[in-house]
């Protein structure tokens, strides 16, 4: 596959992954910062908590804390939870608000039944889908973490999941898992129209059935958030060439020779030399 | 870890039924300032095991005369609510461990942060 070695998922579990210099970038780096703040807020937005009062979340895969720092901000208390130490150091040197506990999400969350108001997790749940040991297997990790957080919340609450997922079968795993374990939601996609904008929301209620939040920018909803970058222009240029090909490529003059050849012209016949690059003259 | 972490942190060993609460074996205790909310102290206090936070807090040595029973109009009472948010947010254990009651296993807690991270077998 092109795309694995731009994924840290294959290329060691998180503990390791997320090392010291890893977890240096996370305090440092401002783009990827600004990115986790961004996402941060949008997954609060989407935990639709009750306007004016403090609640109390869990932060999955806490790293760092920059998503805790905005649940801090925002008034609420916090308990986040990471297996990386590295980062977990990084967050300690921040001196963030929210308590933190290191452990691993497929071990099941160890909280009493009814703690919590919400739960955010951010680009963490994709790392689950991975069997980073001999004895893991992936659903049945998935299922204790979902059955697990289902008891640690609160009836009538919400748990919001920004992840990237690989592809529609991880997707697909990792909802039936989620659904198994109790909860019900789905997936709310923000911008599917642009490629980087483009994020993935699970958003999981647990014990009473909600309405699925819009994702940005789809063509159902088109409000306007004032802090994330438009992509409108961007997305209008793909729009104008869907379902024709590249001009002048190969695909284009067979589609060409063959409009031709309906309209009862004379057409050359199509050979290996249709649409061949020459050689360059002088 | 504060005390209000303590009190929703439950063993989870394989095989173990209830695994709460938790004994705290403290060898570093801290106490920061936090801001007073209240409102939020008040929201927390019917989700908390009253009992094993009060037993947490002697354990610590930091109980002073909080009741052994919660006292009904707590809401109003804003002498106890300073008093729980004392005990709740700004007692921190930092070095110490955390044993579970039934499996007798040992969280160790270093610099705050307790490790419930478990071994392939009791998973």
């Amino acid at each position: 596959m092109a795309s694995s070695c731009r994924r840290p998922e294959h290329m060691a579990p998180p503990d390791v992954f997320y090392n010291e210099e890893e977890a240096k970038k996370y305090s440092q780096n401002s783009r990827m910062i600004e990115i986790q703040t961004q996402m941060s807020e949008r997954a609060v937005e989407l935990l639709n908590l009750p306007e004016g009062q403090p609640s109390f979340l869990l932060d999955v895969g806490c790293g760092s804390g920059l998503s805790g720092d905005y649940l801090s901000e925002e008034g609420h208390y916090w308990v986040g939870i990471d297996i990386s130490t590295a980062m977990l150091d990084v967050a300690l040197d921040r001196e963030v608000e929210g308590d933190l506990v290191l452990g691993d999400m497929g071990h099941g969350m160890p909280f009493r039944a009814g703690t919590f108001d919400g739960c955010i997790s951010i680009s963490a749940l994709q790392w689950l889908c991975n069997a980073d040991k001999k004895s893991h297997s992936p659903p049945k990790r998935l299922f204790t973490f979902f059955s697990t957080l289902y008891s640690s919340l609160a009836r009538g609450s919400r748990a919001v999941f920004q992840l990237y997922p690989e592809n529609s079968e991880q997707l697909e795993l990792i909802t039936t898992q989620a659904m198994k374990a109790g909860f019900s939601g789905g997936m709310v996609v923000d911008y599917p129209n642009s490629s980087k904008a483009k994020k993935f929301f699970l958003c999981l209620f647990a014990g009473m059935t909600g309405v699925l939040p819009k994702g940005l920018g789809s063509e159902t909803s088109d409000r306007a958030v004032s802090n994330q970058v438009q992509y409108s222009g961007q997305r209008c240029r793909f729009k104008n060439m869907k379902g024709k090909s590249v001009k002048k490529g190969r695909d284009w003059i067979l589609e060409k020779k063959e409009r031709r050849r309906r309209q009862g012209r004379e057409v050359r016949a199509d050979t290996k030399y249709t649409g061949r690059q020459r050689r360059p003259h002088f | 870890m504060k005390l209000l972490t303590h009190n929703m942190l439950t063993s989870h060993v394989k095989g173990v039924t209830k695994g709460y609460p938790l004994l705290i074996k403290a060898t570093e205790v801290k106490v920061n300032q936090l801001d007073f909310n209240p409102q939020f102290v008040s929201r927390m206090i019917p989700k908390l095991e009253w009992g094993a936070l009060v037993q947490a807090a002697e354990d610590l040595g930091y109980r002073q005369d909080l009741p052994g029973e919660l006292i009904a109009d707590y809401e109003q009472n804003e002498e106890f609510l300073k008093k729980v948010h004392r005990v709740l947010l700004e007692v921190e254990v930092m070095e110490g461990c955390l044993k579970c009651p039934e499996s007798g296993r040992e969280f160790p807690i270093t610099k705050g942060i307790p490790n419930m991270l478990l071994n392939e077998d009791d998973a």
